[in-house]
């Protein structure tokens, strides 16, 4: 408790710190300014479009420690990001391109930002060793902790005060989605997480968990558990992203998002990114990518698409979010709405198929090669079919849609079924699909309650999906019919061979005999 | 080597505080505050008998304290009879409440006060801090109470001290906290019930007090001097005067507050 009043009385001392200012300067200026401005307040530049903001160094406060709650980190704790990064932030890793020497430097720079380094003493916490996994144990815990109040039921940063979550900055802050363990700040091993436990992420709303256990509220070992659980959520591996989308051929075609009939198809992780080109541009995109699954019957195909967004737009209580998103963002691009809007999702594909043929422009078309587009909206919760020359350029087709859906918003998690037939009346609106053939398919997403319209959102390249091809009879017959002809061919060959065989010998028998 | 001599030098200075502490009379600050409040200091610098009091005029109309929905906490709204609101305006017959006033300047130089060994308590009940406006000393130990049957976190967001952030997942848990250097006010707050605030003000000297309802305070034990008074509310900024005491003198320094026109 007295560490900090007693630590002002000591003194690090700074000797060849000047040394390594000047050299860490140099990368710093060159390197970290640009969005952590040249006063280390993390002002450059590019820190208005970015969310979360770029760390003000001057404050002294990290997230990523193995220290107390409140301390500062150490320099291993410092050097350690810089290296690998912050996943799902801007900060990118740096070990590929900087030498250890220059990330030595970087961070003596970094700290002679803030007086609280030469004034205190970082001091690492026991980490010690996990326990054999609990996961049970884990969940029980995670739930008599409340740590669904943020991260909700599943885990999916949907929990009741996430709306109302702001960084030190006062800028919105997202409670991490637990089922995309990959984009953790920290990392993702049971180790890291268990790190964060202990430490909290300080200047952001995660606490220290250390006094529960000082309080003997929960122990040690339970804490471990809630890691294992909370890396649980998410897959073991990261996803990777593959470009084809399989739909498989099945006899029933799931219809609706809870159908049974999907727990078998193979999901495929599709990533989007903010949609960064197309003015008005977006950088704190809520949907950063959508799993992908399909199957087709071979006369209509199903796509089920299910992405993580905390929020079922429009409601209310995200008002508070929005009004902090608005302020937080650059507008530059123009006003960002203090309305909520709708959810929704676009599900793009050229207007014609062929192998040949060049895709249109991945965001939507354009006016001269528009692309076909089924376009959702959570409210109304419907789907339309039509044109998309361009984003926020769409327009539906006169006529009844051809596309079905079904969708339902789950603990932090949109579900929406997709459904069309793969013959088309008039292939003029729309293409027609066919299995056998790589059919491409784009995705634009936004969330109504974090500014996104039809231009702000995320958006992902252009993939492509596969319909089986649905194996023919005679793929079947075939095999057997060549054995048998073949079987037939040498059997006749054979009997003729020893026919002829016999009436040779029985010539030459009578020839001698002659 | 270097850590062993931080840890010598925390049980020396943990043994001396706990010594001076309990020495102590109550003679260092009569300060009058709305709950808790700063309890007596064990005065190692410059004190007298000299006070300074005064009232908290309010003018106007108070602003309506925001209703509080706290209809996710059911724990919490049980505590409540009617829709709970957020105190931000203490006023009662013109006089207002919560506010901070303390020495800001006019204290000997070099002087210095060691902190009491009482600790300052703050407790979260109904989902909102008690009390919502207190000082405390530097090293002074800050006792954060839980007396929710639910989730708080308790964040300190300070500009000088270094901040903290805990979770206090159940009811009567408690922790302690101390700040370093001076700062009014440094903003507490919980993440989980975004309404909940509290401000406490850090000082290095034990010259300060909060007005309590009727709107008084009162700063005792003062040495003889001229001094710079400073009073603070959370959304009506701040006000200075100066006074001059003589030994065993009393004077008035009242403040008024009030809307904008």
């Amino acid at each position: 408790m007295l560490f900090i009043g007693i630590a002002l009385m000591m003194r690090v001392p700074a000797a060849h710190a000047q040394q390594q200012n000047a050299a860490g300067k140099k990368v710093y200026d060159k390197w970290c300014s640009g969005c952590h401005g040249d006063t280390g307040a993390g002002d450059g530049v590019a820190s208005k479009v970015m969310l979360p903001h770029p760390r003000d160094f001057t404050k002294g406060v990290y997230k990523i420690r193995t220290t107390a709650s409140g301390e500062i980190p150490t320099d291993a704790n410092i050097h350690h990001i810089v290296e690998v990064g912050m996943p799902g932030t801007a900060m990118p890793e740096w070990k590929s391109r900087l030498t250890q020497q220059e990330i030595h430097d970087v961070v003596a720079y970094v700290k002679s930002f803030s007086q609280f380094f030469a004034s205190t003493q970082a001091k690492d916490i026991t980490i010690g060793k996990a326990p054999s996994s609990n996961i049970d144990d884990g969940r029980a815990t995670f739930r008599k902790l409340e740590c669904f109040k943020c991260h909700g039921q599943q885990g999916r940063g949907d929990g009741t005060s996430a709306p109302t979550l702001k960084d030190d900055y006062g800028a919105p802050i997202r409670a991490a989605d637990l089922n995309e363990s990959w984009k953790f700040r920290g990392g993702n091993t049971v180790e890291e997480i268990y790190a964060r436990l202990r430490t909290g992420l300080d200047g952001t709303p995660m606490p220290s968990f250390s006094d529960a256990i000082e309080n003997k509220l929960i122990t040690e070992e339970q804490l471990w558990h809630v890691a294992q659980y909370v890396r649980s959520l998410a897959p073991a591996d990261s996803p990777q992203v593959r470009e084809v989308v399989r739909s498989a051929l099945v006899t029933k075609l799931p219809t609706t998002p809870d159908d049974s009939g999907w727990n078998a198809v193979e999901r495929f992780w599709v990533p989007l990114v903010g949609q960064i080109i197309a003015k008005p541009r977006w950088f704190a995109p809520t949907v950063d990518g959508i799993w992908v699954q399909s199957v087709h019957d071979g006369r209509r195909v199903a796509i089920k698409l299910s992405w993580d967004d905390p929020s079922k737009s429009p409601n209310p209580q995200w008002n508070e979010w929005l009004g902090r998103v608005s302020t937080a963002m650059s507008d530059a691009d123009g006003p960002i709405s203090t309305q909520q809007s709708f959810d929704r999702l676009v599900v793009e594909f050229p207007k014609a198929i062929s192998d040949d043929a060049e895709h249109p422009y991945f965001l939507g078309g354009t006016s001269k090669k528009p692309a076909y587009a089924w376009r959702w909206t959570s409210e109304p919760d419907q789907v339309q079919e039509g044109d998309l020359a361009g984003l926020g350029h769409f327009t539906a087709s006169s006529g009844t849609a051809q596309v079905t859906h079904a969708a339902r918003y789950v603990d932090g998690q949109w579900q929406l079924v997709l459904s069309r037939a793969l013959a088309v009346s008039d292939t003029t609106r729309a293409p027609r699909f066919a299995a056998g053939r790589a059919i491409p398919i784009g995705f634009f997403a936004a969330d109504g309650s974090n500014g996104e319209d039809d231009v702000r959102g995320s958006v992902s390249t252009w993939y492509a999906i596969y319909l089986d091809v649905p194996t023919p009879t005679r793929v079947f017959v075939m095999p057997i019919a060549t054995v048998l002809f073949t079987a037939g061919l040498g059997f006749l060959l054979v009997t003729r061979a020893q026919r002829r065989e016999r009436w040779l010998d029985q010539s030459h028998l009578e020839g001698e005999e002659k | 080597m270097k850590r062993v001599m931080f840890f010598a030098a925390v049980l020396v200075a943990a043994a001396s505080c706990g010594g001076k502490g309990s020495s102590s009379d109550q003679s260092a600050s009569g300060a009058v505050s709305q709950a808790g409040g700063n309890a007596p200091a064990a005065a190692s610098g410059p004190t007298g008998n000299a006070v300074v009091s005064g009232v908290i005029n309010f003018n106007g109309t108070a602003p309506a304290n925001p209703t509080i929905d706290m209809s996710q906490e059911a724990a919490c709204k049980g505590k409540y009879t009617g829709a709970p609101h957020d105190p931000q305006y203490v006023v009662n017959g013109g006089k207002l409440g919560n506010v901070f006033v303390y020495v800001k300047s006019g204290l000997p130089a070099g002087a210095k006060y060691d902190p009491p060994s009482t600790d300052v308590e703050i407790d979260q009940q109904g989902c909102l801090y008690h009390p919502r406006v207190f000082g405390i000393m530097v090293g002074q130990k800050l006792l954060i109470k839980n007396g929710d049957p639910v989730l708080h976190n308790i964040k300190a967001v300070p500009a000088k001290n270094r901040g903290f952030n805990i979770s206090q997942p159940s009811e009567g848990m408690k922790t302690e906290r101390t700040f370093s250097t001076e700062e009014v006010m440094v903003p507490l707050q919980c993440n989980v019930h975004s309404w909940m605030s509290a401000h406490v003000g850090v000082l290095s000297h034990p010259f300060f007090a909060v007005s309590d309802s009727t709107g008084a305070f009162k700063i005792s034990g003062l040495p003889p001097g001229t001094y710079t008074i400073e009073a603070w509310h959370e959304k009506l900024g701040t006000q200075q005067t100066t006074v001059t005491v003589g030994a065993g003198e009393t004077k008035t320094a009242d403040f008024t507050f009030g809307t904008k026109a």
